[in-house]
């Protein structure tokens, strides 16, 4: 495979973020948001073709969804996976990896989606509610996309509501069954994480080129741990670049990093 | 037996206080010509369970609820449902907050007359810890520790479908018709807004049955209300109208916009709503959501 001349961080951040989904086998695999999605469908279209997914309303599809407008018949159904049985099919019963976006993460990979600041009686910014991310994450395997790496994000103490189970000893109510709790990837603008550490603690695997470590500690809210061999992010290759491409006719991915800079190479 | 009623008809058979179920999801298939009616109407102290889009939205802009129980509140392609928002951060909202899963379950719980589901989801989280559920120990060997989700009653439910027939059989049409059986099931009493009534579904539509997403004794009043859903989408008769969302959602910024909004959109009757939002043959040809 030929390295392609010209990239941007997006994609070559797609190209991480498709790497979550890598011999997941037969499972849906979701992702939240204009890149999680392209990388899932990258994931499928490249190296695991057994995965599933859906166009995002009710259909089951072998060839993942174009971002975007498009005919609304476009998509071909293979299977039907509707929301009215989500919950038994894909989430309860662990046949998902999704990849979502929160507004918070601490360092036991607990997020929140609910609200910020001030109480569960009011809050000072209601957002979405906790929606699917309880069941999800002590169901099915997880992973992270965050556009602009911050303490905003990686916050020092735990996030706000505890939205999604991590891996918080004070939260492991005895006698529960937290065994299907399973984080994978975090892939930000600066890196990419696991939770590889001690005690499942994240971890930095992962620098995209021109980022060191300190410049990822300092724009975290608690400390990292550092992989014994960091490795450098790859460049997209040809081929990838022209699957992203082609499932984003629109350019939605031009606006999911700030200024949407250009890639690098190592 | 005729279930047949008159949006006159379902509102005055509300009481202020009840707990009513929306079925629908976020801004698809909700039954907003009923949640108009209560709009327009003196009910208050609701308290209200759903998979909440504008339908909770509005009810909360107009002072309608003292409680609401919910799996998220949005619009999709507006993340935020900004007079929820309002409602939330100026406080005085009493909220149950669950897992999307939860919600449905607890519908199943009350559909089955059970007290509680047990299940692994909310455990570990703060919509536990904040929801005061109790946990159940699995009496098998296993032991497992798991959170005992309660029934969710309801003393009604609102749907919107496409068919029904004076005797309560219903056709839902469209790929997802989400959890609006089981709001049905768990409800004391279910009032289903259509966008066609027949006198026989047997007659009409017999090719359809499988669309009979809940048996008709769980209906208990029909209500014609063509379009009925919009601003919402109702999938495959017409999408969202989501330049009318976004102003409505714009509204929540602007000083009296929502008591202008309530007075000239929502307006003192369903008759003439259709005609405020751009008329029927608009609506009608709202494009399907892509998504």
């Amino acid at each position: 495979m030929t390295t392609a001349p010209e990239f941007t961080l997006c994609e070559q951040l797609i190209v991480a973020a498709s790497e979550a989904w890598r011999g997941n086998g037969e499972l849906v695999a979701t992702g939240i948001g204009p890149a999680p999605r392209l990388a899932a469908g990258l994931a499928k279209l490249t190296h695991t073709p057994e995965l599933m997914m859906t166009d995002g309303e009710a259909w089951l599809v072998e060839d993942p969804v174009p971002l975007g407008p498009r005919g609304y018949d476009d998509r071909k159904a293979a299977g039907y996976l509707p929301f009215s049985r989500f919950f038994d099919a894909a989430v309860w019963s662990g046949k998902r990896h999704a990849m979502v976006t929160p507004s918070q993460i601490d360092r036991f990979g607990q997020t929140n989606i609910s609200y910020l600041g001030g109480t569960y009686e009011q809050p000072k910014v209601q957002m979405l509610g906790a929606r699917g991310f309880p069941g999800n994450s002590i169901c099915h395997i997880n992973s992270m996309f965050i556009p602009q790496h911050s303490k905003r994000v990686f916050v020092e103490g735990e996030v706000d509501m505890v939205s999604s189970v991590g891996y918080n000893p004070a939260r492991r109510t005895p006698g529960v069954n937290f065994s299907r709790v399973d984080l994978r990837l975090i892939v930000t603008d600066l890196c990419v994480m696991d939770f590889g550490g001690r005690d499942n603690a994240i971890r930095v695997v992962m620098l995209h080129p021109g980022v060191t470590f300190d410049q990822v500690q300092d724009a975290t809210g608690f400390a990292l741990e550092a992989a014994d061999e960091i490795k450098t992010t790859p460049a997209p290759t040809a081929e990838q670049l022209a699957i992203i491409a082609r499932l984003d006719p629109h350019g939605l991915r031009a606006g999911v990093i700030k200024d949407n800079p250009a890639g690098r190479r190592s | 037996m005729n279930k047949q009623l008159t949006i006159e008809q379902f509102v005055a058979s509300l009481k202020s206080g009840m707990t009513i179920g929306i079925a629908g999801w976020g801004p698809r298939r909700k039954p907003m010509a009923l949640v108009r009616a209560i709009l327009r109407s003196d009910l208050k102290d609701l308290t209200i369970v759903a998979y909440g889009g504008p339908d909770v939205g509005m009810l909360c802009a107009a002072g309608k609820v003292k409680k609401v129980i919910f799996g998220f509140v949005s619009m999709d392609a507006i993340p935020l449902e900004p007079y929820f928002r309002k409602a939330r951060e100026t406080g005085g909202l009493d909220i149950l907050e669950l897992d999307e899963g939860m919600l449905q379950w607890g519908l199943k719980a009350a559909a089955f007359r059970l007290p509680f589901l047990p299940t692994h989801v909310g455990l570990g989280t703060d919509v536990m810890t904040h929801g005061g559920f109790r946990t159940v120990q699995s009496p098998y060997n296993d032991g497992e520790v798991l959170l005992a989700m309660p029934a969710l009653k309801l003393d009604a439910a609102l749907l919107h479908v496409h068919r029904a027939d004076r005797l309560g059989n219903i056709q839902a049409l469209g790929p997802d018709t989400y959890y609006d059986e089981w709001f049905a099931r768990a409800a004391d009493r279910t009032f289903v807004s259509t966008e066609e009534i027949v006198d026989r579904m047997d007659v009409s539509y017999p090719d359809d049955a499988r669309a009979n997403i809940v048996e008709r004794c769980f209906v208990h009043g029909v209500i014609a209300a063509p379009l009925g859903a919009h601003p919402t989408s109702m999938p495959p008769s017409y999408g969202w109208d989501m330049k009318h969302l976004k102003s409505y959602a714009d509204s929540a910024h602007e000083d009296g916009g929502w008591d202008r909004y309530l007075a000239e959109t929502i307006g003192a009757d369903e008759a003439g709503y259709l005609g405020r939002v751009g008329g029927k043959d608009a609506v009608s040809s709202l494009p399907l959501p892509i998504f």
